[in-house]
């Protein structure tokens, strides 16, 4: 057993589990929205408009954004345990991935919120 | 043919270098790795690689040849060597001690954690436990593993992290005790495992499978333990 305090869960099958769900979560995201873009070729900015403010499209949309933060962190930790051996570069690096994905979910609920 | 090779001796070499040596093959016969390296030796006797068996049951000879980790006893040079060359070099990612012979401590100490043999608090019964055909058969491609290390060597992850990660080789062994029907400590040995690092570092690139001299399949006995993880949690 290996101990580890900066992955998503602490247990790897939680962190696996989380990532395969999270996965799905963004492929029904992206696959509704290429076919949305599909099926509506005279797209503007109106209807675009319409979609975001229809508050299943938020919380789908907030789902993904939520989803894409989770899979980011676990897929960025994974790599920084893998390629940064030193714990303190490791940990800034870490702390730097994890401010961003924050900023990122903040700045996301505004921008949806803002429609 | 060219053999290139390898070599490293931390005695007197400031770093290791390949050495390009030129050889006849008496007879032009298609002989096997391992009496390319004899031939070698003789010419050399300095070049330093383990061997043992030489007919791929003890796993000593394991090395990379032309980019590829195999047993030098059983790989026939048809069957690596390209444009007539051969490149010879350590298992990667563990130290060198000397040439092609490296310090397997890190893999063996990932196999120890797995406690590779039967656990069972039972009364040990007065001959012998019987498994019946169906529960042996589920060792069949489990227990062939000869610990080689031509699998864990080949693995980025165990590359990355040989002191976090188990490794294919470390898996295979450990899911060899989690289907056994005679062994009791499951959960204990399951919960050993769940952390981020001793089996979820592997990403399933099947580098393992697809060098095992053995032709086992260390990915498939992984994705088992991610399997018997998965049906123990809530």
């Amino acid at each position: 057993m290996v101990t580890s305090i900066t992955s998503f869960g602490r247990s790897g099958l939680y962190d696996w589990m989380i990532q395969r769900v999270t996965a799905v979560a963004l492929a029904a995201y992206t696959i509704f929205l290429m076919g949305y873009m599909l099926f509506t070729p005279e797209l503007d900015y109106q209807q675009w408009k319409e979609l975001f403010e229809c508050t299943a499209m938020r919380i789908f949309t907030l789902l993904a954004l939520l989803s894409l933060a989770a899979h980011a962190w676990i897929g960025m930790w994974s790599i920084s345990t893998d390629y940064i051996k030193p714990t303190g570069i490791r940990f800034l690096f870490q702390s730097a991935c994890g401010l961003l994905t924050f900023i990122y979910v903040v700045w996301g609920i505004q921008i949806l919120w803002g429609v | 043919m060219l053999v290139s090779v390898y070599r490293y001796n931390p005695e007197t070499d400031d770093a290791p270098y390949m050495q390009d040596i030129h050889i006849d093959i008496p007879g032009g016969k298609d002989i096997m790795v391992l009496d390319l390296l004899q031939l070698l030796k003789d010419k050399d006797s300095t070049l330093g690689y383990r061997r043992s068996c030489r007919e791929g049951v003890c796993g000593s000879d394991g090395m990379n040849m032309n980019g590829k980790n195999g047993l030098a006893c059983i790989t026939p040079l048809s069957e690596v060597v390209e444009s007539d060359k051969l490149v010879l070099r350590p298992l990667p990612g563990l130290p060198v001690i000397r040439d092609l012979v490296v310090d397997m401590t890190q893999f063996y100490t990932q196999y120890e954690k797995i406690k590779p043999y039967l656990i069972n608090e039972t009364p040990a019964p007065a001959i012998e436990r019987l498994q019946s055909p169906v529960e042996r058969e589920e060792l069949d491609g489990l227990y062939e593993c000869i610990l080689c290390a031509c699998c864990s060597t080949a693995c980025p992850s165990f590359w990355w992290n040989p002191d976090k990660f188990i490794g294919p080789s470390g898996l295979l062994q450990a899911y060899r005790f989690l289907a056994d029907s005679r062994d009791t400590a499951t959960s204990e040995r399951l919960a050993d495992l769940d952390d981020p690092f001793s089996v979820f570092r592997c990403h399933g690139i099947m580098n393992c499978v697809s060098v095992c001299p053995k032709g086992l399949n260390p990915t498939k006995a992984i994705g088992k333990i991610r399997n018997m993880l998965l049906s123990q949690a809530t």
